[in-house]
């Protein structure tokens, strides 16, 4: 039980120090494939360091709401890091929370940024809020259909039972399970305000929705919000990797797998960042108003998926 | 003489009798009390709180012991009142006392300021209004039944014309009797139907009548359409968005949070206890019913701009998930799947309980939004969190329970319900199979919608500037009004957090109507429903987690760098004449929900002519509802009223040949 307190500990710890570096990946993979001279890969750390030296500027009117919103969305999605398995299965925190609840945590983090983005009243805040909830609305059911096409097949909700099935037992086939993945990319894509849903790197007024939401925040604020959102990139592409591509996952008690899990475990994060980056060039940012058809695409396959389960699995 | 007293007040449902006078009696003291307004604020209801904790308490008892009943010598000659109290009812009446006991608290505080003739009346409409409802739970024969539901609705009808002066207040609580009363009938009709031709209308008779499938199914669609008028049920809703502004906030709370709850009692006790067959189909039309009551309900809830009107669209909404929770336990039911049946009323039952509370507090916020500005139109508020954070703080508890958030009440509900909605594949039929994962995705966007919702209403009521400048001297609401609230923002953090206590109070209930209870298959901390490798969830864990997180990020963040703040006004984009009326309206925010579901929504759009020296611009999203099946009816009403009315001329000689030419006819007739 202490070990595996201890070993949960890591892991969570793991997460949240190794997210920025993914987010550095990404964007160095980005910027070569745009032919443009990449940041190094350690770029979000020393932009965290210096947001964390600054003094925080906080509008006139901001409630208590504003200041405590960033330490809520960390939390949550330090929470969500330590839910999901990356390194090692079936860690103590996991009862927790189900993969219903996890959901919930990013709705929960979610809902915070947005009511963060209101409080001072300015325009921008407002409509970042509402462009977001507009996304999440629609993202959140196809993620849930996705989250219950992989659930049909273990019979559980439980991400370590969902990871056991697949990487250790029996080798078996999904066709479901393929369309549940092409969804899942298209809702983490929405989820975490890449393209072609939300482009990260403009300012534009007419496009933005997560930049409009944190445009009042300075300093350590911005310095979590930052760090949150690395977090988030990184535990949707654990959730990734733990439902669709779980194969090195160490078991829990073995101890002997797991330097090579954490080996397997890079590798796969470097592909999945590389992959990101590569579609991210490739494909332009859509309209807000198409953002329903994409998000309704990415629900048809989920639920394709399912169907297909009951067709040909059952 | 004492012991026999004692004897009397035996059973726990002598005692809930008992709370029904308490609450009768005070409400026909206030009357006398008409001088002294303080006494009635100060005491009544107060004193009506307490009784509501009684009656907490007694549902409590209820749930523990054995299920009693009593006969009262009053009513007709040879048609005494049976009551019963079994845990059903016990669980209704925790309900019911638990959110009513807030409700009141806070209602002695908020209608201090009401001068003493209208609050006296208003008093006795109240506190009969909790007496029926209790009365209506407790029932154990149809004309008591019926009695208790008539003094329930009629009560609450001239709780809603409190402001009877108001002319669309009292278009409201017309709207309000008509459906109310159109239920009514189709309620009588379902004991008709249910007492089996013996003549007698007690429930113990019903439970042993034995009913063909058709008269069952006849009975069955009856009660869906008498209490479905009553919970809000699409097409039956449109009620409840004219309602619910007009009665004074505590009485919306009351109506939202219990009374709509005691059409959902009806319901199961119709469905589960008093027919003794249940059919598959009546299963899948209720979920039908109960998705498309839901995603209407929160679409519309979307576009609202007037705060009180949001919230009662979002009853309709919950309404609509605990039907799709009926009609999923019924499937379930009826296919021999016992643990599952269990699961999905437990699911259904603990939403009913989580509503009472959020949806209480939400609508007592209002309240004091009201109080403190005189406005309910979101689009002149704004910025509500700096002058009463009270308020906001406990609203934005009840605002995020409500969306469906860990670790709140109104998670572990959804939780539990989509769960439920897994574990089909187990069904019989295949169809089923496939449709009701589909249906699950439906309960997730509801719920996923309930967010915008939420963040729509906090944001654009609490959040940003105010957008008049009278709303700089809204001032915080008062203790008692506090109180009320801090109770119900309890109710939603504790019934969030310790969920397998609470699902273990619900046992009784589900075994009484499933014959199953839910087996937890977690320890103390950690919900498991049917088996631990399924899935699970501690609310517990995760909160202390999140945070534990918090404060030591916190502590990491000042001690390794600083808390320094600097204040400066915010970021204008360059552009320095940016005002509070810049900000996002209501029908901003729900313009893109608008776009998306506009087929659901008959919008009106008057934009003014580009001459025009004094612009107006007009959008409404109405309610489709109306314009498909109430109009036509209104229509032929209307139509026929004026046939009938070419009888009648005014002239006496007309009315005479009328009588003259009946009397002919009936001589022929019953000669003949």
């Amino acid at each position: 039980m202490s070990t595996g307190i201890l070993l949960q500990l890591a892991q969570t710890l793991l997460a949240i120090l190794l997210a920025p570096l993914l987010m550095g990946w990404v964007n160095q993979c980005r910027a070569w494939l745009q032919g443009r001279s990449a940041p190094p890969i350690t770029q979000p750390y020393r932009t965290l360091k210096k947001l964390f030296h600054k003094d925080a500027v906080i509008a006139h009117n901001a409630s208590p709401l504003f200041r405590f919103a960033p330490y809520m969305i960390f939390a949550c999605m330090a929470l969500a890091a330590g839910i999901v398995p990356t390194v090692v299965n079936d860690l103590p925190f996991s009862p927790a929370a189900d993969v219903i609840a996890l959901v919930g945590i990013f709705a929960l983090a979610r809902v915070f940024l947005a009511l963060a983005a209101m409080d001072i009243g300015t325009s921008f805040g407002t409509l970042g809020a509402r462009r977001e909830m507009l996304v999440s609305f629609l993202a959140e059911p196809a993620l849930l259909m996705v989250f219950f096409t992989a659930s049909l097949i273990s019979q559980s909700t439980r991400l370590p039972v969902i990871v056991d099935t697949l990487a250790h037992q029996e080798f078996v086939i999904y066709p479901s399970l393929a369309f549940a993945a092409v969804a899942f990319w298209m809702i983490s894509v929405a989820e975490n305000a890449r393209i072609p849903i939300d482009n990260p790197s403009t300012h534009l007024e007419l496009t933005m929705i997560h930049e409009a939401m944190i445009l009042e925040y300075s300093a350590r604020h911005l310095a979590l919000i930052e760090w949150s959102v690395a977090l988030k990139l990184f535990t949707y592409s654990a959730l990734g990797i733990a439902l669709f591509l779980p194969w090195g996952i160490a078991a829990q008690g073995d101890m002997a797998a797991l330097p090579l899990a954490l080996l397997i475990m890079i590798a796969k994060f470097l592909l999945g960042g590389a992959l990101l980056a590569f579609i991210e060039t490739i494909s332009a940012k859509v309209r807000l108003f198409r953002a329903p058809e994409f998000l309704g695409t990415a629900f048809l396959l989920a639920v394709l998926g399912m169907l297909l389960h009951f067709l040909l699995e059952v | 003489m004492t012991n026999g007293l004692f004897s009397y007040f035996a059973d726990p449902v002598q005692w809930a009798w008992a709370g029904v006078m308490f609450w009768l009696v005070l409400g026909f003291a206030s009357l006398l009390l008409q001088r002294s307004p303080h006494l009635l604020s100060r005491l009544v209801f107060p004193l009506g709180a307490l009784g509501a904790l009684f009656i907490a308490g007694v549902g409590v008892a209820g749930l523990l012991l054995p299920a009693s009943a009593v006969v009262l010598p009053i009513g007709l000659p040879d048609l005494p009142f049976h009551l019963r109290l079994d845990a059903l009812s016990a669980f209704f009446m925790v309900l019911l006392g638990g959110a009513a006991f807030g409700i009141t608290v806070y209602a002695s505080g908020y209608f201090k300021s009401m001068a003493a003739g209208p609050l006296a009346l208003l008093a006795l409409w109240y506190h009969l209004f909790l007496g029926g409802m209790v009365t209506v739970l407790l029932a154990d024969d149809a004309y008591a039944f019926m009695v208790a539901w008539e003094v329930m609705a009629l009560s609450s009808y001239f709780l809603v014309t409190t402001d009877h002066k108001v002319p669309e207040i009292r278009r409201a609580g017309f709207l309000y009797l008509l459906i109310a009363h159109v239920g009514a009938i189709s309620l009588l009709l379902t004991f008709g139907v249910l007492q089996g031709g013996h003549g007698d209308y007690t429930f113990d008779t019903m439970r042993l009548a034995e009913m063909t499938p058709f008269w069952a199914s006849v009975a069955y669609l009856l009660a869906l359409f008498g209490f479905g008028a009553k919970a809000g049920m699409v097409p039956l809703h449109v009620w409840l968005p004219e309602a619910h502004p007009a009665a004074p906030s505590p009485v919306s709370a009351l109506m939202s949070g219990v009374m709509l709850k005691t059409a959902i009692y009806g319901l199961l006790r119709v469905t589960f206890d008093l027919l003794n067959i249940q059919i598959g189909w009546w299963g899948t039309l209720a979920l039908a019913l109960g998705l498309i009551t839901a995603l209407y309900g929160v679409i519309f809830a979307a576009v609202q701009s007037d705060m009180k009107r949001l919230l009662a669209w979002s009853s309709i909404e919950n309404i609509g998930i605990l039907l799709a929770a009926f009609g999923l336990t019924l499937i379930f039911y009826t296919d021999g799947k016992g643990a599952l049946a269990a699961l999905t009323l437990t699911a259904l039952l603990y939403h009913a309980l989580n509503h009472a509370f959020f949806k209480g507090l939400l609508f007592v916020g209002t309240g004091s939004v009201l109080h403190a500005t005189g406005v309910r139109h979101m689009g002149h508020l704004g910025g509500l969190m700096r002058f009463m954070p009270w308020t906001a703080w406990l609203t934005l508890i009840g605002a995020l329970a409500i969306a469906g958030l860990p670790p709140l009440n109104g998670f572990v509900s959804e939780w539990l319900l989509l769960q439920a909605f897994l574990q089909t594949p187990g069904l019989t039929q295949p169809y089923l199979n496939m449709v009701i994962p589909v249906a699950a995705a439906t309960v997730a966007l509801a719920a996923a919608l309930a967010a915008y919702v939420m963040v729509k209403f906090f944001g654009v009521v609490f959040l940003g500037q105010p957008r008049d400048p009278v709303l700089h001297e809204a001032h915080e609401a008062s203790w008692p009004e506090r109180l009320g609230m801090l109770w119900l923002a309890a109710g939603c953090v504790l019934l969030g957090l310790f969920p397998t206590q609470v699902i273990g109070w619900l046992a009784p209930v589900v075994s009484l109507l499933t014959d199953q209870s839910l087996v937890n298959d977690g320890n103390w901390l950690m919900l498991a429903p049917i088996s631990a490798e399924r899935a699970s969830y501690a609310p517990l864990i995760f909160f202390a987690v999140v945070a534990t997180v918090l404060l030591l990020t916190f502590i990491w963040v000042r001690r390794v760098y600083h808390g320094r703040v600097r204040r400066s006004d915010p970021w204008d984009c360059g552009y320095p004449e940016q005002d509070a009326r810049m900000q996002d309206s209501a029908e901003g925010f729900g313009q893109p929900i608008r776009q998306i579901f506009e087929v659901f929504m008959r919008v009106e759009r008057e934009t003014p002519d580009p001459f025009s020296r004094t612009p107006h611009y007009h959008g409404a999203s109405l309610d489709k509802a109306w314009f498909i099946f109430y109009a036509p009816i209104a229509r032929v009403t209307n139509w026929l009223s004026e046939q009938a009315g070419r009888l009648q001329h005014g002239r006496i000689q007309w009315y005479l040949i009328y009588s003259f030419a009946t009397l002919i006819f009936l001589l022929v007739f019953t000669t003949r």
